[in-house]
């Protein structure tokens, strides 16, 4: 394996961005033509779309929840999404991201409005670049405000990693792979609430708490975009409520 | 669904309960249940742990395979981690493939062990490119009274700990076992997994079954450390789970109780089993 730094001496990641710089990010609401609602995100090179259908009439009946909606969340990566062809089979790590994706969604809705409904939201990886479910998850924050759905807030999401030795925000794919740990973290900024937290690799406790900061910081950054991208979608064709 | 009537009133009576620092049970916030272990109980297994801790109950068994190494790790040996939740260790399990319960319980273990390094996986090469060991460490739930993350991380790391690996040698183009059974790689790391429950405002340390059909949100912390050194403390792990949500403030707070309840966890098992292997 190579012993190639990461990061240049004076601070520089190998794909030209600062220690604490998110990738370009590029939100899109309201794609897909057969959901309910849907958004596109490029993330860096990672691309994902997500539609959701719902509130619909559960299927199969007898998971109805008489007072909420049931959330499902199905995360799956599209066989050519990776370097090596990858079986269109659910792996465990899939299926482990759709339960961590759908706890980091739930918070936000107002399944109470909603009884004995279901709301599915299917989320396909097209080309993965590290911090997919990072994507994911703001994306489907995006698709669910696009479905119409009451929601307590849009949920942010980032990772922070180790790399060289030193902490990076916003994990791409090379990091992730060769860096020393990754810590992804959701975010509802309104609510101080995280709504989803892992992590692998070694890091001290110091640098635990250094990441949380810089992880809250992100998520606010993702949360700005995701807002400049509904206003975007939604703004009516110019009319009398414009503030001077 | 009428299940679901009587969690809402428990809820309310664990946390009213919680505002005094008590648990329905008489534990303290922090308390866990009692810890029984039993180290190699399995003997055709190559390490073997039942660990109980209230009432729940899982049994971890070693075993070791020669298989093909992965493509981008040629010289390195495989841990593999798996969850069986037996059908009579709950109404709610069901026979049949691992459902998404298991696969997270499975790889939440799986990444505190492997995490910690505690394995010297390149140790376990037999021939560099064609032949490794693969180490399974199989996760049996026997019963389910609550906390089966850190029940079955402990059944786990004890029957890793216990373990011995079978000798082969390369004959030409076969392997052969010598039947001799060679000391595991270790590096003397121990990472321990703390689960602390979120039910209202409260944190609670090794949540009950009744505690955990109410909870917010579950986070389960790995800490490791080598040998006595606790300066060497250092997150391996970490996984928030179920749909509820911590603020900033208590993930902290979490993170800071999970490092004292790994210390207390670290000492049990190095009672029981050589933490060197």
């Amino acid at each position: 394996m190579a012993t190639e730094k990461l990061i240049s001496d004076d601070g520089i990641r190998n794909d030209g961005r600062k220690i604490d710089e998110l990738r370009e990010i590029k939100f899109d609401i309201g794609v897909l033509k057969n959901t309910d609602g849907s958004a596109y995100v490029e993330w860096g090179r990672t691309k994902i779309l997500v539609g959701v259908m719902g509130p619909r009439e559960s299927h199969p009946k007898h998971l109805a929840l008489a007072d909420k909606a049931r959330i499902d969340a199905f995360y799956r990566m599209a066989s050519f999404s990776v370097e090596e062809w990858k079986s269109p089979a659910p792996s465990r790590r899939e299926t482990e991201l759709s339960k961590v994706i759908r706890e980091a969604l739930s918070p936000a809705v107002f399944t109470e409005y909603f009884p004995r409904t279901s709301i599915d939201i299917f989320i396909e990886v097209l080309q993965a670049d590290g911090s997919t479910r990072c994507a994911a998850i703001s994306a489907a924050s995006l698709a669910l405000v696009d479905a119409g759905i009451p929601m307590r807030d849009l949920v942010a999401s980032i990772a922070v990693g180790k790399v060289d030795g030193q902490l990076v925000l916003d994990v791409q794919d090379k990091e992730d792979k060769e860096g020393e740990s990754d810590m992804p973290m959701a975010y509802m900024p309104s609510k101080n609430a995280v709504t989803l937290l892992q992590m692998d690799g070694q890091i001290t406790q110091e640098e635990f708490a250094r990441s949380i900061d810089m992880l809250k910081k992100g998520c606010l950054e993702v949360y700005r975009l995701q807002r400049d991208a509904i206003e975007a979608h939604f703004k009516v064709s110019e009319s009398s409520n414009e503030e001077a | 669904m009428s299940a679901r009537i009587i969690p809402v009133v428990k809820r309310k009576q664990i946390i009213e309960l919680s505002d005094s620092g008590k648990r329905t049970d008489g534990r303290s916030l922090t308390d866990y249940r009692n810890i029984e272990i039993i180290i190699g109980d399995i003997d055709k297994a190559e390490g073997s742990a039942t660990v109980i801790l209230g009432g729940t109950r899982v049994t971890a068994g070693v075993k070791f395979e020669i298989g093909d190494p992965f493509p981008d790790t040629p010289n390195e040996g495989v841990m593999q981690v798996s969850a069986e939740f037996v059908p009579f260790a709950s109404p709610e399990f069901e026979p049949g493939k691992p459902d998404e319960t298991a696969v997270e319980l499975a790889r939440v273990v799986d990444r505190g062990l492997r995490e910690s390094k505690m394995l010297d996986t390149s140790k376990l090469c037999i021939e560099p490119g064609k032949r490794v060991w693969i180490c399974h460490v199989d996760l049996y739930i026997l019963d389910h009274c609550g906390n089966l993350i850190d029940t079955a991380a402990l059944a786990g790391l004890c029957a890793l700990l216990s373990a011995k690996m079978p000798e082969a040698k390369v004959k030409g183009d076969t392997v052969e076992l010598t039947g001799k059974k060679l000391p595991m790689p270790f590096s003397g790391i121990v990472p321990i997994n703390v689960t602390l429950a979120k039910i209202g405002d409260k944190l609670f340390a090794d949540p009950s079954f009744e505690e955990e059909e109410v909870l917010d949100c579950r986070l389960s912390v790995a800490f490791m450390q080598k040998g006595d050194d606790e300066k060497s403390l250092m997150l391996c792990a970490m996984q928030k789970g179920e749909a509820g949500y911590m603020t900033i403030e208590e993930v902290t707070r979490a993170v800071e109780l999970a490092k004292l309840k790994s210390q207390e966890l670290r000492s049990l098992v190095s009672s029981k089993v050589n933490i060197n292997g």
